[in-house]
């Protein structure tokens, strides 16, 4: 490895770390932050009080939270749609994603269907016409409309497929010599050494239906459908527009439940900061994997 | 291959998924007749009587038109600059560290704001800009005004792209650091035989190698001029800020689903979705021609 000695260079090193180390609280500051208000004292939070550590310390918001049943119906509704979405998107993503591993002289409609995708990844019809469908289709205040509503995650077909396409053939031709099956060769050799990108596939999606806010303002008709993040932008994130001038944002602020807020957000981050760690590996991996090529 | 007679199984495999884009991804594209109809919702996007493209001149004398793909294009632009420079810089800061513990770490923690959503972020952004929060009690300390950030039009624009970088930058570096750890150890051995300063290497050495990855990303982010951030901008704005703040996306749910203007609303979402499939296909199509990029 290369050293290096000057004085510039020492200079330049121990700064860089410096900035590196401000940009990396800078990342974890707003986090912080929340949690902070969150164990403040109302009043302590809403006259600005509180900064990096909370002032008044209380569990009052969460006691708060617990008798708050909305708030675990959504969480519940949340759960149940990130265990359906993933379990059938991982199914769908497979069986899609190993016959378009197929070059379209072994199978002769694969480039037509791939067109097809790639057509439906790129454009769609717009918001209207989702939403007029989706009702036309009995979606409306129905979690699988949030279950499927998204469509087909084609980019996550493409990544497996890519995956698939650069697995050595002569694994695939032995096992045909040995007369093994199309269903076979998917699930016995291809399912277990595509693990790492189809891990990967699934923390995608996993995120993407926890995170998702949008849909369940549009499809549910009440509340009590919401999903955890459309019921936190409901609670915590609407600005009321008449409110704006200096005088009443002042008063707005005293009578908002800020520390509860921040609360419910701080709760609704928990499980991805639980398993994030356990993530890491796997999306780093499936970005690199699934991108600049050749 | 003897994979004679396997199609149909292939073709079982791929039901379920063509089952669900048809459903989901290609049967809506039917409603973009709405665009073209006098939409009546009591009797249904085929009986609707068609108007032609009534819907297009009526956007285009509305004033709002002209103002949200202003604002699109100014936001979206804004931010594909600063997504490619910020994580550029950072990942070249990162790489001049070489205790691999330091730089796990840092990492680990930056990738973090990308698994969030927007509701949390805006929640946790609006706590922090808001009228007694901590950036305006730092202000007034220093003897400054306080601001009302996300009801201001004029500082709108660069919260919503500080935003989206602080959330961002370190998960569009990942690009960036895998193209770092391809380039050969041995020529920064080599120039540093020769005498290459710190600085000269990094110049000359390692901004020239993961200089066709930059290029290459901004050709392929120039199929999102007109994408500035459903997600974000419909969790932070407010009408204050509709000047400079108020984009196509979320123009088209007020109309669509607020105003129940929806042969209008479903007119301009079109009109954006031809647009962007254009300049992906024209993006996608330099990033195959001169970097023999492919997504499939």
């Amino acid at each position: 490895m290369v050293t290096e000695r000057s004085a510039v260079s020492k200079w330049f090193n121990g700064l860089n770390i410096v900035l590196l180390l401000v940009i990396m609280f800078m990342c974890l500051l707003p986090v912080w932050y929340t949690l902070s208000i969150s164990l403040s004292d109302k009043a302590a939070a809403s006259a600005g009080m509180v900064f990096l550590w909370p002032k008044g310390f209380t569990f009052g918001s969460y006691e708060t939270i617990i008798h708050d049943g909305q708030f675990f119906r959504s969480f519940f509704i949340s759960v149940q749609r990130v265990i359906y979405g993933a379990a059938i998107s991982f199914f769908v993503i497979l069986l899609m994603a190993y016959p378009l591993s197929k070059n379209g002289s072994d199978f002769r409609g694969r480039n037509v269907i791939m067109w097809i995708l790639v057509f439906a990844m790129l454009f769609n019809g717009g918001l209207v016409p989702w939403y007029l469908t989706m009702k036309s289709l009995g979606m409306i205040n129905s979690i699988w409309g949030l279950v499927l509503g998204g469509g087909l995650p084609v980019f996550n077909v493409i990544l497996v497929m890519n995956y698939f396409r650069n697995m050595p053939k002569e694994l695939e031709e032995s096992a045909l010599m040995d007369g093994a099956g199309p269903w076979r060769i998917l699930f016995n050799i291809f399912l277990p050494l595509a693990m790492p990108v189809l891990a990967t596939v699934l923390v995608f999606t996993i995120v993407y239906h926890w995170n998702e806010f949008f849909q369940a303002l549009v499809l549910m008709n009440k509340s009590v459908h919401y999903p955890l993040q459309s019921y936190i932008r409901q609670v915590a994130v609407v600005i009321d527009p008449t409110k704006m001038d200096e005088e009443s944002v002042k008063r707005a602020s005293e009578l908002s439940n800020q520390t509860l807020n921040a609360a419910k957000i701080f709760i609704s981050m928990l499980p991805l900061l639980v398993i994030y760690p356990f993530l890491q590996k796997y999306f780093v991996k499936g970005i690199t994997l699934g991108s600049v090529k050749g | 291959m003897r994979t004679k007679g396997f199609a149909k199984h292939y073709y079982l495999m791929l039901l379920p998924g063509l089952i669900w884009l048809f459903i989901y991804n290609l049967f809506p594209m039917y409603g973009i007749l709405t665009a073209f109809k006098d939409f009546n919702p009591g009797i249904g996007i085929l009986k609707s009587p068609w108007i032609g493209l009534e819907n297009f001149q009526y956007m285009f004398e509305l004033d709002d038109s002209k103002l949200i793909f202003r604002n699109t294009i100014f936001i979206a632009l804004a931010k594909m600059i600063a997504n490619l420079i910020v994580p550029l810089i950072f990942a070249l800061m990162l790489n001049e560290v070489k205790n691999r513990l330091f730089t796990r770490t840092v990492q680990t923690i930056v990738y973090l704001p990308h698994f969030l959503s927007w509701v949390i972020v805006a929640g946790m952004m609006l706590d922090i800009f808001s009228y007694n929060g901590p950036v305006n009690q730092i202000l007034s300390s220093l003897g400054l005004g306080k601001s009302l950030f996300f009801a201001d039009a004029h500082s709108f624009p660069a919260l919503i792209v500080g935003s989206d970088v602080w959330k961002e930058f370190g998960f569009n570096a990942i690009i960036f650091f895998a193209a770092l750890t391809s380039i050969n150890p041995e020529m920064y051995e080599a120039a540093a035989i020769d005498g290459a300063s710190q600085w000269k290497r990094l110049t000359r050495i390692t901004l020239p190698s993961i200089l066709p990855v930059a290029v290459l990303l901004a050709t392929l982010s120039m199929g999102n001029i007109l994408n500035a951030g459903f997600d974000q901008i419909f969790n932070l704005y407010n009408p204050t800020v509709y000047s400079t703040g108020d984009i196509i996306d979320t123009w088209v749910y007020r109309a669509g689903l607020i105003d129940m203007q929806y042969g209008l609303a479903t007119a301009v979402g079109l009109l954006k979705s031809v647009v962007g499939l254009f300049l992906i296909s024209l993006s996608y199509g330099l990033a195959y021609r001169f970097a023999n990029y492919r997504i499939f």
